[in-house]
């Protein structure tokens, strides 16, 4: 019953009823009681609304709506699975500079909805200023999930690794926490989790998963994952879907398409005609993350400056 | 060794035989076991609370822990220096210093591989090395050396103590018990025949063999640590050779103040003389000479284009936050002993001591100048970070640490000196009847 919840809602429904039945046929292969009678310790009044499923050999069959058990939202995907990634997928995020104001809203999705320590963001958003005369900029950074990527060669032991799809992830339960990911990325992307992370008890007691980045661990790293557990439900990363401006359009490159939730394109004609570019094109890292420059802004820069304690223009 | 000839074997093995510790020593020991017993709580109290009690963050991920590691694999390179390149190059002054280099090499290189577990996030999944280790990883690499540099200089210490080992445990009445029974433990199969001697004899050569490149490759793989990484500071070619050779004078420079330690403190005047300064002096010239040269290398090239990624860190090493202990290094690290010590009369053993003492301290600093500065000047700039992030200075549980297995390291070789002869007993017989 494991892929329910990454599909559609039709889809999903038809996987449960089908698993299900597989499941309840297995079952009365070994005892001749109905797959749908419930277990001694449980009473389960039948509430008379029938519903339909079709069995394994092909007939439709009626079951009162008692005897279903609703599946949990859990993301049982096994950690192999997590590791090989979603076959036919090539992720790509495009940034586009001209659209940011620095309301930091992709940032504060991103630490609210995986626990992240507070001060530290796997989300961060620059003041760039890159020379004398030339304006100075708002730059969101995630990881750039590098097609060749630093740290995935330096760490000793696999716990982070590029999929399949193009995502870089971390295993966090195989992490030693000697850091040399995070003296490797030269987009300062990554967090160590210096001390337990405070976390609600419900996310401590799951599983880590490598598609949700949860439960952060105690002297493990941390970063942008792509948030690939939206994206089998359908949906779109944390960030995407927070930024009120569109800055964020992710999507896939095998389909050429990126979307922000409002607007969908063309991945290549965005990057092409809007000549985008990757940061530090130069160090070989080949990085998934393009930028749109900030031209034809919809914003001035000071807009986003009251959302900055000091500043520091970087560059 | 020229005013030796009139002695006998008796009284070298009197002068050179393990001594009780005396009011001195026992403080020395009491204070060392103290540090590392103030490291070993600021140990605990990090497996509790995790990495926090340091004063790392997400820009700093490498602190004093890294350094003490870069600084502790330095100087254990000394061992393959002094056992294996002197007695491959047929240098003949250097039999009383073999067992000095390679007790500094063994116990530095063990305190390597224990700051570099404390240094970790999850010191319980070490095993992971193993299990899940990926081959293209540096640090996988550094295991590999390191622990085969480790075992090469275990056996360089034990092999050539095989013929003493005969000779304390025909002393049985003389030591105290729990001494004999590591005598009896590690030598009673000893009996110091020809064959014996044939086979030891040969395992040595072989070990010195194999030790140097061994040697050559723990230091170059730890500059690959960071020269593998893009970062301005460590994205250097000339990692490999400017690590070893800073290795080599930092080894010397121990190997130095140890000779005159155990000089004065067990009045083996007759047995590290005046000469062995001397010698020892000449290879710490050409060292220091050698590392400032791949010094300059490191430096200046940079400095002269001055890229962007670059200035930032240079200037802040040059003339920034970091420049009095980048000048200090520089100076006290190598110049000025090269000053003393080219004399003739700085090659004296009191100038000689300073010099040494002045290159370690000076090696420690240069340790902690590759490491941090880097960090400080990422390519995209420090933000959105907590603001304690953007500093460095190592708390109190950090400075315990790398301390306390400082003070390990001198404890080691301080309780080897209680139980072995650190000058070799029989090469130094065999030495004075050849003459």
């Amino acid at each position: 019953m494991c892929d329910c919840n990454k599909d559609n809602k039709c889809n999903s429904r038809r996987n449960f009823l089908l698993t299900g039945l597989v499941a309840g046929a297995a079952m009365a292969g070994c005892s001749s009681e109905s797959p749908f009678t419930p277990g001694s310790d449980q009473q389960v009044i039948p509430s008379g609304e029938k519903v339909k499923l079709l069995s394994v050999d092909g007939e439709i069959i009626e079951v009162d709506k008692a005897f279903l058990k609703p599946v949990p939202d859990l993301p049982q995907i096994s950690n192999a699975e997590q590791r090989k990634g979603i076959a036919g997928k090539s992720f790509v995020m495009v940034i586009d500079l001209s659209r940011c104001k620095n309301l930091k809203k992709c940032q504060s999705a991103c630490n609210h909805m995986h626990h992240i320590h507070p001060g530290q963001n796997w989300i961060k958003v620059h003041p760039m200023h890159d020379a004398e005369h030339t304006a100075p900029y708002w730059q969101p950074t995630t990881c750039m999930h590098c097609d060749e990527p630093p740290c995935v060669k330096v760490c000793p032991v696999d716990a982070t690794f590029k999929r399949q799809d193009g995502i870089v992830s971390i295993d966090s339960d195989r992490c030693i926490g000697c850091r040399f990911c995070m003296a490797a990325c030269p987009y300062s992307t990554r967090v160590f989790n210096w001390e337990k992370p405070d976390l609600p008890e419900d996310i401590e007691q799951q599983h880590y998963s490598c598609e949700t980045s949860m439960p952060q661990k105690k002297g493990t790293v941390g970063k942008c994952d792509f948030c690939p557990d939206m994206v089998r439900k359908g949906e779109l990363p944390h960030c995407v879907s927070a930024c009120p401006n569109g800055v964020f359009f992710f999507g896939d490159m095998n389909e050429d398409s990126v979307s922000n939730g409002a607007e969908t394109f063309r991945f290549s004609d965005l990057v092409r005609d809007k000549s985008g570019y990757r940061l530090m094109e130069d160090l070989g890292t080949k990085p998934r993350v393009y930028y749109l420059p900030p031209v034809n802004r919809n914003f001035k820069f000071e807009d986003g400056l009251k959302n900055e304690g000091e500043i520091k223009y970087n560059s | 060794m020229e005013n030796l000839h009139q002695l006998t074997a008796e009284k070298i093995t009197r002068d050179l035989y393990p001594q009780k510790f005396g009011k001195r020593g026992m403080i020395w020991t009491a204070t060392l076991a103290v540090i590392c017993l103030i490291g070993a709580f600021a140990y605990y109290r990090q497996l509790k609370n995790g990495l926090v009690v340091t004063n790392m963050g997400d820009y700093v991920s490498w602190g004093i822990y890294i350094s003490n590691f870069v600084f502790f694999v330095a100087i254990s390179l000394v061992g393959s220096l002094v056992t294996a390149i002197f007695r491959l190059g047929n240098v003949t002054w250097s039999t009383p210093l073999t067992r000095i280099a390679e007790i500094i090499a063994v116990s530095a290189i063990l305190f390597a591989s224990l700051i570099i577990i404390v240094d970790m996030g999850r010191p319980e999944r070490l095993l992971n090395l193993f299990s899940h280790g990926r081959l293209q990883s540096p640090i996988v690499w550094d295991v590999v050396v390191i622990s085969t540099y480790l075992l090469i200089s275990i056996l360089l210490l034990y092999l050539p103590l095989l013929p003493d080992l005969k000779i304390m445990n025909q002393q049985k009445d003389t030591n105290p018990k729990w001494a004999n029974k590591i005598y009896t433990f590690l030598g009673s199969f000893w009996k110091g025949n020809k064959e014996q001697k044939k086979i030891n004899k040969k395992a040595v050569i072989l070990l010195s063999i194999t030790i140097i490149p061994v040697a050559f490759c723990i230091h170059t793989v730890t500059s690959w640590l960071f020269a593998t990484t893009y970062r301005p500071g460590w994205d250097s070619t000339n990692f490999g050779a400017y690590f070893v050779s800073g290795a080599f004078l930092v080894g010397s420079g121990a190997v130095v103040v140890a000779m005159y330690m155990f000089r004065r403190f067990y009045k083996l005047e007759k047995y590290i003389t005046e000469s062995h300064f001397d010698h020892m002096g000449k290879a710490l010239v050409l060292l220091a000479l050698l590392y400032l040269y791949f010094n300059v290398n490191e430096y200046l090239v940079p400095a002269f284009k001055m890229k962007k990624p670059e200035e930032a860190h240079l200037s802040n090493l040059f003339a920034g936050e970091f420049a009095p202990m980048f000048w200090f290094a520089i100076l006290v690290g190598m110049i000025i002993p090269i000053l003393i010590v080219i004399n003739r009369k700085g090659r004296k053993p009191l100038p000689m001591f300073i010099a040494g003492i002045m290159v370690v301290i000076g090696a420690w600093f240069k340790r902690y100048l590759i490491v941090t500065p880097t960090l400080l000047h990422p390519f995209l700039p420090m933000h959105d970070a907590p603001e304690k992030f953007k500093h460095y200075f190592p708390s109190w549980e950090e400075w315990a640490i790398a301390m306390g297995s400082l003070a390990g390291a001198l404890l080691i070789i301080t309780l080897f000196v209680r139980i072995f002869p650190i000058i070799p007993i029989h090469e130094t017989i065999e030495e004075n009847e050849i003459k």
